[in-house]
């Protein structure tokens, strides 16, 4: 046996090891961080949950290199999210993005767990030492889609499918119908509750039942594209929500109050990755760049364009708040002194219709 | 010449036995074909999908506590089944279960005593009992069918729960959000295992597996069942009483699913919300036919069902997979069982298409 060579593959070998420990040495220092994602329906190509993995490509694509994601999809509210948060913490993920309000109290469970991960919560009020949370002031998209209704209406009345009477969802129909009564006081909405976020038949149905009631514009606070296409077929104009559905009623849709998280997840994630996070509690919109109006329809006239486009700069500015006094509900009551506005904690358990809805809400 | 799927005269025993076996391990040959086609390493994809996600006591633990409602609802379920009772509305009973055990805990919120989850199980079987009462009525009072009936009733239970936690039963402190009270230490399943989040609601799940199987295959109330479904005449003649099995299978039935509701509210929920199940009392349905309609098989059909989920789970977090892999091996899984029931039950004949075939000239089969 050649001993020689032996020795020089060993000496080889051993050159190898130590290089290859050094290269791994830095390497192992900047790995990826690892962030993850839980969604509470199945991403598709457009709503709620399209919109926040819009978010997480963005933000992936801007910090290309230094972050790795992962999601989980069709997550049930309940039991089944907390296995699927848990299993990102333990798996190494030191950021974990939960997107549905149901979420909230499994996060804060598996967040006791993992002191060292850093847990984002969207749209829920519980927060921790390493649980943020954050929201989007989706009424500030929605009142300048009421402004557009009042103007484009003929019979004066617009229909609103929504899914659920909770505060988030209240304050939607509400600065809907304040946005279009600024417009044209005349002006009524109609809502009707589909207890379901996706569900496209009962959605549909909605849609054309509100129709058949008179309503000539229409908009939905649930997760399909159905209202919008309910609304291409009659020759009705409609508002998308989430995303701009303007693929699926290119007549219908004049614009589309959409949810932009890129950036803010972009930020959190730097901060994580810097080691500077100390805690989030973000209600963004206008301003913030969260919320944005889809390209408006060539429908609507040049003139109720600049009114819409004014009116967003002024919310933008803080200048105009849709919750501004007298603001009565629509059993009569003073909700709101002249000249003043809503504060956020008034906001955050709104529950009730203003002046202009018809109906009325479960009561407790 | 045709193919034709004649009667077999006596399906074999044997064979239905291994049918499931067949289906999985066809499911099996499948999902390597899938993942392979789908551009993953088969072997790490199988890896990820059935063993990475019961990798350690906590894995085991997750298995064990999706499996639990499974195997409750389908055993309660079978006992009607084997005696064609067809409860599909086990969904709505566990929400029931769900409503009456919740409200017992919310009526006793600040109470510390022993017999709050007592009470709340106690409770819990007797509103599904209830929900599934209706559609025994119905049935044998004015002959309507149980199928639709119990599911319609599946509707009407989840808008019961919407309303109460909308409304009475919602959280004073909890910002109008939809769901109660988060549950005190009284009105919760203690932990089996430290760590984990096993509670002894799984226990019950067992013993009701040890009892269905003696209640079906040991008592004589489960053998009259079961000639009520294979031979209702033989049933009559023997003077077995029809409406006593109706009432017996869906109660039966509605009590376990109460049951499962219980688990899931006392248990990893440990509060009311507008949905308590994603689905269990129609994925029971599923585990009961692969399981045979027998407690044994039920057990092990459960524990699979459970893997498919956490593996799905897993297959998206590892592999990048969407969330449907979950269904298409759940779908897989069942057509494949369905298929070797078709052989069982029949047998493909190579037909001669000569003079018959002008008599019934579309290809007309069994």
């Amino acid at each position: 046996m050649n001993t020689q060579r032996i020795t020089r593959w060993a000496f080889a070998l051993a050159v190898g090891t130590a290089l290859g420990s050094l290269a791994a040495g830095p390497a192992a220092a900047q790995a990826p961080l690892k962030v993850g994602f839980v969604y509470v329906s199945p991403i598709g190509d457009a709503g709620w949950t399209f919109q926040h993995d819009q978010g997480r490509k963005e933000m992936e694509k801007a910090l290309a290199g230094k972050v790795e994601t992962k999601y989980v999809e069709n997550v049930p509210e309940g039991p089944d999210a907390e296995r699927v948060i848990r299993e990102f913490a333990a798996n190494g993920y030191k950021l974990v993005f939960t997107t549905s309000f149901g979420y909230m109290n499994p996060t804060i469970k598996v967040a006791q767990q993992f002191p060292n991960t850093v847990f984002l919560h969207a749209t829920g009020y519980k927060t921790a030492k390493n649980v943020g949370i954050y929201n989007a002031r989706f009424y500030e998209g929605r009142y300048l889609c009421g402004v557009m209704a009042g103007k484009m209406t003929k019979s004066n009345v617009a229909g609103y499918v929504a899914a659920f009477p909770i505060p988030e969802v209240l304050q939607g129909i509400n600065a809907f119908t304040l946005g279009m009564r600024s417009v044209n006081p005349k002006a009524e909405v109609r809502v009707i509750w589909t207890n379901s976020w996706y569900d496209p038949g009962r959605e549909r149905e909605a849609a054309n039942t509100l129709i058949s009631q008179g309503a000539d514009v229409l908009t939905h606070h649930t997760d399909s594209t159905a209202v919008v296409q309910a609304a291409e077929e009659k020759g009705k104009y409609a508002f998308g929500y989430h995303s701009d559905m303007s693929k699926y009623g290119p007549k219908a849709e004049l614009s589309a109050t959409t949810h932009q998280w890129g950036a803010f997840y972009t930020k959190v994630t730097q901060e994580v990755l810097a080691g500077t996070w100390k805690g989030t509690n973000v209600w963004g919109g206008i301003k913030d760049g969260m919320i944005k109006l889809a390209p408006i329809n060539a429908a609507v006239p040049k003139d109720v364009v600049e009114l819409v486009a004014s009116k967003e700069k002024d919310i933008g500015a803080g200048k105009l708040h849709p919750f501004t006094g007298p603001l009565k509900d629509n059993a009569g009551k003073e909700r709101l002194a002249a000249g003043q506005t809503m504060g956020d904690d008034k906001l955050a358990v709104m529950d009730f219709y203003v002046e202009g809805v018809q109906g009325t809400l479960p009561k407790q | 010449m045709q193919l034709k799927l004649e009667t077999r005269a006596e399906p074999s025993r044997l064979m239905g036995w291994l049918a499931p076996l067949f289906a999985a391990v066809l499911t099996l040959i499948a999902g390597f074909i899938l993942f392979s086609a789908l551009g993953r390493n088969p072997v790490q994809a199988f890896y990820t999908f059935f063993v990475y996600p019961i990798r350690d006591l906590n894995g085991v633990a997750e298995l064990l506590l999706k499996a639990s409602p499974l195997m409750l609802i389908a055993v309660g379920l079978a006992c009607g089944y084997r005696a064609n009772v067809w409860n599909i509305g086990a969904e709505g009973q566990l929400t029931l279960g769900a409503i009456f055990a919740g409200g017992v805990a919310l009526y006793f919120y600040n109470s510390e005593s022993p017999l709050v989850l007592p009470l709340m199980i106690v409770a819990g079987a007797i509103g599904g009992m209830l929900w599934a009462a209706i559609p025994a009525f119905l049935r044998t009072r004015f002959n309507t069918s149980e199928i639709l009936t119990s599911l319609m009733l599946v509707y009407v239970a989840v808008l019961l729960l919407s309303y109460l936690v909308h409304g009475p039963w919602r959280d004073p402190q909890g910002f109008n959000f939809p769901q109660s009270r988060q549950f005190t230490e009284s009105a919760l399943y203690p932990m089996l295992i430290s760590g984990t989040r096993l509670n002894a609601s799984f226990l019950l799940s067992i013993a009701a597996i040890a009892v269905g199987y003696l209640f079906l295959n040991r008592s004589f109330l489960g053998f009259q069942m079961r000639v009520a479904g294979q031979a209702d005449a033989a049933a009559r003649y023997a003077g077995f009483d029809a409406r006593r099995m109706v009432w017996l299978g869906l109660l039966i039935g509605g009590a376990t699913a109460g049951l499962a509701g219980v688990g899931e509210v006392a248990g990893p929920i440990g509060q009311l919300l507008p949905s308590v199940s994603p689905g269990y009392g129609f994925a029971a349905i599923i585990v009961a036919f692969v399981g045979r309609l027998h407690p044994v098989g039920i057990l092990l059909a459960s524990l699979l069902m459970s893997l498919l989920y956490l593996g799905g789970e897993a297959a998206q977090m590892g592999l990048n997979l969407p969330s449907a892999i979950t269904g298409l091996f759940q779908g897989m899984l069942l057509f494949f069982l369905l298929g070797s029931d078709v052989f069982i039950n029949y047998q493909l004949k190579l037909v001669r298409a000569s003079a018959p075939a002008a008599v019934a000239p579309l290809g007309a089969t069994s």
